[in-house]
């Protein structure tokens, strides 16, 4: 479903080279549900612009859903749903269901298929509450049900999400991660998801890979990540211990 | 009222060291209770305005782009006009092309689209009682910052459409010593007025559920009363005795009259200290209507 | 295309409507602002009886046709010029998730339906300049083909302005020179404005054919800069080449923004 081959990216700044992203190689498979992680300006963000098309790489190829992302971005956008959990991708001004509304014009999404989708993301999100409320006015675990709901309505074959749970209370945290695991165990959607809170990899990811100056530092199931760091019991002590070893 | 943070008091910083944020943050000590700092604090708060814009070089030079091409469009209009009608209103055609260029030059220092004052988003916010709070008055602090504020946009945005207009069609400058200082302090006698009329638009948004219609009359009211589209000289009959009686004259009319010699000097001052003095006071009386209701009703 | 950018204007006319007292306050003060530029006129016509050899009622023509056009572009894309506040607030990546075309959805962005107001101040003066003036009848279509010409180089203008935001994200202002500064320049007949500057605005941005070169022909007045005669027909291809190289301009931008990152 996505396949990275040598993808690289790299940025001039102030006459230097820098490369975010190099020789980087992995592909995941229909279905999969992938936690990404890595410290920051490790090459995630760069990574999820390439999948989306915003960012074009500069060396080796990308492929998600068996499009070429940055030529193929308009097809593609039809197929993906994203989530940046810094920003929302809703508009400000509007109540939640105008901004649905919206998507489903912009993605051509037929009424009925629509509305029904809408009325099982809104049950499962718990959304009724909110729904004439502009987004401005939304609490951030309100606003990030909003963003996931707005991201999944065009019933997308891969979800990209960049962290997804940042700033978010206990109780919303789980209502999230309860549904990511029913979205992908139900539909079977492809999910790739970039976190730092571990919490989400041990909950949700039976792969996981790790990126760190831009390289690939770790791909295999969370028992290997785990086994990699002898001696470290706890997910955040592995991690610990491989975000400061790997330099 | 929210819980007052404590920081030690460092009498030599008087505003936070970074110059992007805002007086705001510095809203949780700034003592000033001997006198001899006073000075220095406003001293230092005019410094702090001048580089809190000095660090938006590049969106400055962009602006005076824009004003220095309108300036140049402006100005064949009235040259069109005062070729049509040579001597209209006392002024010559180098005149009118020197007025055009220093409305141009005026319109940032002046703010004469509004704003330029971080009051309104503080009201939004509530951050405003901090300001309230504190010993320096809010009033003179705004006013501190709105000085650094005029002095840096003078330079960045007032001097190249003057330069420009200069090369291009030529204009006049002031000859004598007594009508560079006449100029001169017509100038500051102009800031203190748009200050003094800004400050109280920007309190009225304590009053008001969308503050979108204050800003946009005084925008009206000032960008025409004040010259800045045409000399008040040339208003017909009983609107332009009023236009330059008016306080916006005293931004742009007098300030470029004193500039070319074609108002009487004193008359002109005073009449620019009279708006400056009237808006202030009554902005002093807006401030302590606003602590009222900040202070003791909670907002 | 069309269809998707009057669904996403008229969400947000909706969202506007929801608040009826600013809306109305909006049209009225938008008509304010509107008219300044036209008491402009006025108080240059209260001095003399003509300006560059053209009556009041021949500069309020010329201000009309060619207000018309800037304020339907004013209306419909002037949202274009936010494209460096969209970059910096990272919301241009939000647009590029999305299947549809971003100056769409750049143009759409927090439509404000209350502009219409300036249209309809725009369209009264050209309707009492039409009635005042007394104009030879089988020149009146040109009025239409200058409005729509009008339409295309604004548009394009805005296009233009809004792709080199992609690189001028720290200044900005610099693009309201070329849009907000052809307005100003097009409100006047264009023989008042120096020689240079008028072959500037024929030859490198076309704005003489958005009411300038086919109004001399609606007036049927001579060029007094000399131009032959067929050029008071060239607007609309002027303003198809205009739109074409700001068409390209803008793919770069997006190219550009895509492979920079920023």
């Amino acid at each position: 479903m996505i396949e990275l081959d040598r993808a690289g990216r790299t940025f001039k700044v102030k006459r230097a080279t820098v490369h975010a992203v190099q020789d980087l190689s992995f592909s995941i498979a229909p279905g999969e549900f992938v936690g990404y992680l890595g410290p920051n300006g490790a090459g995630k963000s760069t990574t999820i612009k390439m999948l989306c098309g915003i960012l074009t790489p500069s060396s080796g190829t990308v492929r998600v859903a068996g499009l070429d992302p940055s030529r193929r971005r308009t097809t593609l956008a039809r197929r993906i749903g994203v989530v940046f959990g810094q920003r929302t991708t809703l508009w400000w001004d509007l109540p939640l269901r105008d901004s649905f509304d919206l998507i489903r014009l912009l993605y051509k999404v037929d009424r009925k298929v629509f509305d029904a989708r809408l009325a099982e993301l809104a049950e499962t999100l718990d959304l009724g509450a909110f729904l004439r409320t502009p987004v401005r006015q939304l609490s951030l675990g309100q606003r990030m049900r909003g963003d996931l709901t707005a991201a999944l309505l065009h019933d997308p074959d891969v979800l990209v999400l960049d962290e997804p749970t940042i700033g978010l209370d206990v109780v919303s945290k789980a209502s999230i991660r309860a549904f990511l695991a029913r979205l992908n165990a139900e539909r079977g959607t492809t999910v790739l998801l970039t976190t730092h809170d571990l919490g989400d990899i041990e909950r949700l990811c039976r792969r996981v890979m790790l990126i760190d100056h831009g390289r690939l530092a770790f791909d295999g199931t969370l028992e290997e990540l785990m086994a990699s760091a002898p001696g470290h019991a706890t997910i955040e002590e592995v991690v610990t211990h491989l975000y400061t070893s790997e330099r | 009222m929210r819980p007052t943070r404590r920081t030690p008091d460092n009498p030599r910083l008087p505003f936070p060291a970074r110059p992007c944020t805002g007086p705001d943050t510095v809203g949780d000590h700034a003592r000033t209770e001997r006198r001899p700092h006073t000075i220095s604090l406003y001293a230092q708060l005019v410094r702090y305005g001048f580089r809190k814009h000095a660090t938006y070089l590049a969106g400055a030079l962009a602006g005076a782009f824009t004003n220095s091409v309108f300036g140049i469009l402006r100005a064949y209009i009235l040259i069109a006009l005062w070729q049509a009608r040579p001597g209209l209103a006392g002024y010559d055609v180098a005149d009118a092309i020197t007025f055009c260029f220093i409305t141009q030059a005026l319109i940032a220092p002046m703010q004469l689209f509004g704003g330029g004052l971080t009051i309104p988003e503080r009201i939004r916010s509530g951050d405003i009682a901090l300001d309230l709070v504190r010993p320096a008055p809010l009033q003179l602090w705004s006013l501190a910052e709105d000085l650094g504020r005029a002095a840096f946009l003078l330079l960045a945005r007032g001097l190249p459409p003057m330069l420009l207009g200069a090369v291009l069609f030529g204009i006049v400058t002031p000859t004598g010593v007594t009508r560079w200082a006449g100029f001169l302090a017509g100038l500051l006698l102009a800031v203190l007025t748009s200050f003094g009329w800004r400050y109280l638009v920007a309190l009225s948004v304590c009053w008001l559920v969308d503050d979108r219609g204050v800003s946009v009359v005084s925008m009206v009211l000032t960008t025409f009363f004040s010259g800045m589209m045409l000399p008040l000289t040339i208003f017909p009959g009983w609107l332009g005795e009023l236009a330059r009686a008016l306080p916006w004259a005293a931004m742009v009319q007098a300030p470029a009259d004193l500039y070319l010699g074609k108002a009487p000097l004193l008359d002109t001052l005073a009449l620019q200290a009279f708006w400056a003095a009237t808006l202030i006071g009554l902005g002093a009386a807006a401030t302590r209507a606003i602590r009222y209701k900040v202070v003791i009703q909670g907002g | 295309m069309v269809r998707t950018y009057l669904l996403l204007a008229w969400t947000w006319t909706r969202a506007a409507a929801a608040y009826p007292a600013s809306f109305w306050l909006l049209v009225v003060f938008g008509c304010v602002t509107g008219a300044l530029d036209l008491a402009v006129i006025l108080v240059v016509f209260a001095n003399t009886t003509t300006l560059g050899g053209f009556s009041r009622d021949e500069v309020l023509f010329l201000y009309g046709a060619a207000n018309l056009a800037f304020t339907l572009c004013d209306l419909f894309v002037s949202n274009l010029d936010r494209i460096s506040q969209h970059i910096k607030a990272g919301t241009m990546d939000t647009f590029l998730i999305r299947p549809v075309s971003p100056w769409i959805q750049i143009a759409t962005d927090r439509f404000v339906p209350a502009r219409f107001g300036r249209v309809v101040l725009a369209g009264a003066v050209l309707g009492y300049a039409l009635g005042a003036l007394d104009l030879d009848g089988r020149r009146l279509w040109m009025i239409p083909v200058m409005v729509g010409t009008g339409i295309v180089i604004f548009t394009a203008l805005w296009t233009l302005a809004g792709a080199l935001q992609f690189l001028l994200t720290d200044a900005p202002e610099v693009t309201s020179a070329f849009t907000y500064g052809s307005q100003q320049l097009t409100q006047y007949p264009l023989n008042v404005y120096g020689r240079d500057l008028v072959r500037g605005a024929t030859y490198v941005l076309p704005l003489a054919f958005i009411n300038w070169q086919p109004g001399l022909y609606v007036l049927g007045r001579d060029d007094p800069f000399g131009t032959p005669g067929f050029m008071r027909f060239l607007g609309p291809a002027a303003a198809l080449v205009l739109a074409l190289l700001a068409g390209l301009a803008w793919r770069q931008g997006i190219r550009r923004y895509r492979s920079t990152g920023s």
